[in-house]
């Protein structure tokens, strides 16, 4: 499998990262790289080996269902791009 | 004093040679001097150094405190501190002042370290050279031409000239251990789960671990006592019990088990490094350990799974980066979508958008099996390999990297060509195995770094093996000319 300048384009665009025209070229250099990398794992059969996801073979931990954290809103906003009233600022979404 | 190790800072501190708001002066009257050339550092909080040293020095005079106590640090810049910058490399981050403290920060403070400053680092931990960072490459100080390894290369420059006393990093695949290696110190990257990953920046969670980098495994003893431990707030965090590190450190090494796994010692390590790792083999036999040959089959094949794995557990983690909570955002973005993308686009350097694109490709509808379901069945296997290792040896050991530190530039434009740096450390990450790099003899007058792997939890052991042969040898006192 080898990416092209089109396959490129959508997995920016499916990351939300905005690359140039220019960029693009370098993108398909690099990217299939690193895929013919990966295509080394195809050395090895893993068939009926199950995925291990997780270092640790522990389960997720459970807590009570309280709300323990304090309300820090004025906080985290103070480093946020552009708030109002409390609210994060972002170009109109819906007409 | 800036030579010393942590321990016998300690002991000036006890017996009255030095008070530590005198040690934190000297420690930032040489960040002055020296961190220009090296730009090891990102921040410098002088002020609150200054404070937390006064702090320090008055428990001291009105009772016991503990061996970190007035002992002056850096923090890699991964780790959230509350209200100082914490911009993990990155352009995204640059205006970021973290809203409260990472675990492990608050930890260390409670046990009184004195915080100098934040260190460079790759962006976002991506990178083996430390020339990912949106605040420019550190030199190594061994060789100011050459890179201090990455990505924790801001903490590895900073210990090993001497501009604080020891330093935090992280490790997701090696960058603890690579830039241990590369500058001459002592690194541990602890089992997963041992040490809070809360406020800590995340890369790959399923990989990602702080440890301590110091001159001595006795200094990384003292550090990761402080560190480790249960946090209710990270929920992968171990509630195993912490044993005494520094307790465990004079262990005899007589009947230990040594496995050398024959996968770290074939073609492409270089044989100045192959040489300094069997000197210290000698050393280990001299002890009395047991030298045992092992194999761990399926390593070659850590590399393309770790860069599966890391990507994708990256490009969820960074999808975070919107522009729209904090970070960087764009200039008058037209729409939403354009909000997002440029901002992304603007924020990251070229690695970092090439392991999110990566990592998105991994994940998406037709390649998940092929490519990420694949990673994790051998992830499988590699962490199999080493349970089997475990039931014939105590302790794993081979080179921490293939080579001593490489030149600044010469591996900056090929991804794949830096990405085989990390073919040693990575294994140990996928498997959630704790890993340590120490100083051996140097090769070409540049650091060269032995790995220890152990079994999960065996820090301490590593620790042992490492301190044992810190006792008889003196190639962690090696200093870089110049930084005397």
């Amino acid at each position: 499998m080898t990416l092209d300048r089109s396959d490129v384009e959508k997995i920016a665009h499916l990351a939300r990262i905005q690359i140039s025209e220019a960029e693009k070229d370098k993108y398909v250099h690099d990217l299939n790289g690193i895929l013919a990398l990966a295509e080394d794992m195809n050395a090895v059969d893993t068939q009926g080996i199950s995925p291990m996801a997780h270092p640790l073979r522990m389960v997720q931990r459970l807590r009570p269902d309280q709300a323990t954290e304090p309300d820090r809103r004025e906080l985290f906003q103070g480093i946020a791009p552009a708030v109002d009233n409390g609210l994060y600022l972002v170009p109109k979404v819906i007409e | 004093m800036h030579k010393m190790t942590i321990a016998e800072l300690d002991r000036g501190l006890r017996q009255g040679a030095f008070t530590s708001v005198e040690l934190t002066r000297h420690f930032l009257a040489r960040i002055d001097r020296y961190n220009p050339r090296l730009n090891a550092y990102i921040t410098i909080d002088a002020d609150r150094a200054l404070e937390a040293a006064e702090r320090a020095d008055s428990q001291r005079r009105s009772g016991e405190v503990g061996p970190l106590a007035g002992i002056p640090i850096a923090h890699k810049d991964i780790f959230c501190t509350y209200g100082l910058k914490t911009s993990c490399g990155s352009r995204m981050l640059d205006s970021f002042v973290a809203p409260y403290s990472a675990t492990v920060v608050e930890r260390l403070a409670q046990a009184g370290v004195v915080m100098l400053g934040k260190t460079n680092m790759d962006e976002f931990a991506m990178g083996s050279s430390n020339e990912t960072s949106w605040y420019g490459p550190v030199k190594n100080p061994w060789d100011e031409m050459r890179v201090p390894g990455g990505s924790s290369g801001g903490s590895a420059a900073a210990v090993a000239a001497y501009l604080c006393a020891a330093a935090t990093g992280t490790d997701t695949g090696g960058s603890i251990r690579q830039p241990a290696a590369l500058c001459g110190l002592t690194g541990l990257k602890p089992t997963y789960g041992r040490v809070s990953r809360w406020g800590m920046i995340a890369f790959a969670s399923s990989l990602d671990q702080a440890g301590p980098m110091s001159r001595t495994a006795e200094d990384a003893a003292l550090l990761l006592q402080a560190m480790a431990g249960f946090d209710p707030r990270d929920s992968t965090s171990s509630q195993e019990a912490v044993p005494d590190y520094r307790a465990e450190l004079s262990r005899d090494l007589a009947g230990l088990r040594i496995g050398l796994p024959k996968e770290y010692f074939g073609a492409g390590l270089d044989a100045g490094v192959a040489a300094s790792v069997e000197a210290a083999i000698a050393e280990y036999r001299r002890l009395g350990a047991e030298i045992r040959e092992i194999s761990l089959p399926n390593s070659p094949l850590s590399v393309p799974t770790y860069y599966v794995v890391a990507p994708a557990e990256c490009s969820s983690n960074l999808a975070r980066f919107d522009g729209v909570r904090y970070g960087h955002r764009c200039q008058e973005p037209r729409d939403l979508l354009d909000l997002y993308q440029r901002s992304r686009a603007e924020g990251f350097g070229a690695e970092v958008k090439r392991r999110i694109m990566i990592g998105t490709y991994v994940l998406s509808a037709g390649y998940y099996d092929a490519y990420y379901l694949k990673a994790q069945r051998l992830r499988h296997l590699i962490s199999d390999d080493f349970r089997r290792a475990f039931e014939q040896v105590d302790v794993i050991l081979g080179p921490t990297s293939p080579t001593t530190a490489f030149p600044l530039g010469d591996k900056a434009d090929d991804p794949v060509a830096m990405y085989l740096n990390d073919i040693y450390t990575i294994a140990t990450n996928l498997a959630g195995l704790p890993g340590l790099s120490l100083p051996v003899a140097q090769a070409g007058g540049l650091p060269v770094g032995l790995q220890l792997i152990g079994d999960y939890f065996q820090e301490g052991r590593l620790l042992n093996v490492a301190h044992k042969l810190q006792e008889v040898t003196d190639w962690h006192r090696a200093s870089p000319p110049g930084f005397e």
